[in-house]
């Protein structure tokens, strides 16, 4: 099991912090920003290692969220089972968004601009649904038990968020070592290559995006039980499309480690703005976009990819290692 | 079935408002035909354009005036956005230069939305409800006066593509950026001049808009998803296909939401757009890909 280490080590310190941490606003922070890590991860899977940039990943996290509710609310499911359908759910709809895009050979500009209209309908048709309440949203009833995925410590919240971003980072480490892993970065280096090479470039995109949506709507699923409350803004709201996306771009597209990092870096960033200015609406979005416009111009790599750029800067012994390096 | 006394004036009505859609599109059709990356900024400067135009409006300037005051003044800002940043920023990548023009447009809805709040505005022309009678309809002054105005544009546009150096430039860069740049064409220069009229072209939309329609910090955005969509119908980067898919949709638009409604509207653009890009991604007119 060599390179899972750091994923256990990582996952280990996290998983202490409930025990040194007992501020509420703390571990909420900590919730919300492995939640978004875990978005990012599905953003990431699709993006990153197979360089197809989603704009429109809302459409998975918001049927994650809207399916768990639903299911619990107006068909009496479990919300355990409830959960699990949610995923499948968003496994489903990358199953749709890929064959429908890939097999048309949407790629670049097109693919962007197609899963955002895609999230876009979703969002419009969520506000007018008797199905999802239209305008007013779905409501998940209070029910403070472990059965209905309920519980009166966040801590508990925190280990469940914690545990679904360890499987994430699971997966994304066995993707990157397997041979549809490398499919996938020789169709994100070069499709027409990869295609000559024998690579079915369709099926593997549009198996990320199963991976990818399913991963996503995790996140989604979570968010509903959390919050107790979905509508269409913040289900299939822009907002979570570009945070997933934001989080692996900051911390290292394409890495393991990059959607965590970059999450509890945005997260701070945005709470830090929000600290400074009071809680005014907008503020921690132009943190954001100004952060993402800074990264891609100044560490195109992000944080991770940057990492070993500035060691080598710090520690350069000589010019001919350096230059080796 | 409806009468034609009703179907008449709603396709009329369709074609005024589809002409200020084929606008903003035309913005979008000429940079995506030169940089070929799809500027996701645009609506974020569509609505920025339109603050612009409600306060000089404020300041005692005639929205139709402003024209000639913002459209110089946002030919800058687009300008100097490619020049400086989005060129720079994206290390001649089209996916970073995608996240870079989110990333400003994140930055210029989020800036409006902290200092105007979401607050909608609207201002109050004296022609804002003049109209004009045709016998068989009515048609309101500011959308005639739109319709124009587009049409003047586009010619403008046309001219200049066709018969000045940088638009002999521009359409070079377009066709093949290596051999231009060979040929001693600055294309870092023309980028940015392209940049500059599609931000240009939505400033003008902006002044044709406000005088019949509300600002708020997401106003641009229900114009651009519009705007995509004739784009992708029109076929990318044709300026021909962003104005005959401009009254295109606009006069689906207008008929759709006699039968559904205004919010299903915008899902029959949604399900056009969806459709077209599965089925002819390169759209009317388009080249093929």
């Amino acid at each position: 099991m060599r390179g899972f280490g750091p994923i256990v080590v990582v996952v280990a310190v996290l998983a202490a912090v409930p025990l040194v941490v007992h501020s509420n606003v703390v571990l909420n922070f900590l919730v919300i920003a492995l939640m978004i890590a875990l978005a990012g991860q599905g953003w990431n899977i699709l993006g990153g290692y197979g360089g197809q940039y989603s704009f429109g990943h809302a459409a998975f996290f918001g049927t994650g969220a809207y399916v768990t509710a639903i299911l619990q609310m107006r068909y009496g499911v479990n919300a355990w089972a409830g959960f699990v359908i949610g995923i499948a759910a968003g496994a489903l709809a990358g199953a749709i968004i890929g064959a429908l895009t890939f097999r048309s050979g949407l790629r670049g500009s097109y693919f962007a601009l197609v899963t955002l209209a895609f999230a876009e309908v979703l969002r419009i048709i969520a506000s007018v649904a008797p199905i999802t309440g239209a305008g007013v949203g779905t409501l998940i009833k209070l029910d403070v038990r472990a059965q209905a995925f309920q519980f009166q410590s966040r801590a508990a919240f925190y280990w469940i968020v914690l545990a679904l971003v360890a499987l994430s980072l699971l997966m994304a480490k066995m993707i990157e070592r397997s041979r549809f892993g490398t499919w996938l970065v020789a169709v994100r280096e070069n499709e027409d290559a990869a295609q000559a090479l024998g690579v079915d470039a369709v099926t593997v995109k549009s198996a990320a995006m199963v991976i990818s949506g399913a991963i996503t709507a995790a996140a989604g699923c979570f968010y509903a039980q959390y919050f107790l409350f979905v509508d269409s803004g913040i289900a299939y709201g822009t907002w979570i499309s570009i945070e997933a996306l934001l989080t692996p771009i900051i911390g290292g597209v394409g890495t393991v480690f990059g959607p965590l990092l970059g999450a509890l870096v945005v997260k701070a960033l945005g709470e830090g703005a929000r600290l400074l200015t009071g809680d005014a609406p907008g503020l921690d979005l132009i943190v954001y976009g100004a952060v993402l416009v800074l990264v891609i111009a100044f560490a195109p790599r992000g944080l991770i990819g940057g990492l070993p750029r500035a060691r080598r800067l710090l520690t350069r012994a000589s010019p001919v290692e350096a230059a080796h390096g | 079935m409806l009468s034609p006394a009703i179907l008449i004036p709603a396709v009329l009505n369709g074609l005024l408002t589809g002409a200020v859609y084929a606008l903003v599109a035309l913005g979008l059709t000429l940079i995506y035909g030169v940089l070929h990356i799809i500027n996701f900024a645009h609506g974020a400067l569509l609505t920025a354009a339109m603050f612009a135009a409600f306060f000089a409006y404020q300041a005692g300037i005639d929205p139709y005036v402003a024209i000639f005051l913002l459209a110089p003044a946002f030919f800058a800002v687009g300008y100097a956005l490619q020049r400086f940043i989005i060129g720079p920023a994206s290390h001649g990548d089209d996916r970073n230069m995608l996240l870079v023009t989110l990333g400003i447009a994140v930055v210029i809805e989020n800036a409006l939305l902290y200092a105007f709040r979401a607050d909608t505005r609207t201002i109050d022309v004296p022609y804002a409800f003049q109209s004009v009678d045709f016998g068989f309809t009515f048609l309101a002054v500011p959308r005639l006066v739109g319709f124009a105005a587009v049409f003047l544009v586009a010619l403008a546009l046309w001219l200049m593509m066709g018969f000045t150096d940088m638009g002999r430039a521009i359409r070079a860069v377009a066709k093949e950026k290596l051999g231009a740049e060979l040929a001693g064409i600055d294309v870092a220069h023309v980028y940015a001049v392209t940049f500059g009229l599609g931000t240009a072209c939505v400033s003008i939309a902006a002044c044709l808009l406000i005088p019949s329609y509300y600002v708020n910090p997401s106003a641009g955005n229900a114009f651009v998803l519009v705007a995509f969509t004739i784009v992708v119908l029109g076929g990318m980067g044709s300026v021909p296909g962003a104005l005959i898919g401009g009254l295109v949709i606009g006069v689906v638009e207008s008929v759709s939401s006699l039968f559904l409604g205004d919010s299903l509207g915008q899902v029959g653009i949604f399900i056009i757009f969806i459709v077209v890009l599965l089925v002819r991604p390169s759209g009317l007119f388009g080249a093929r890909a």
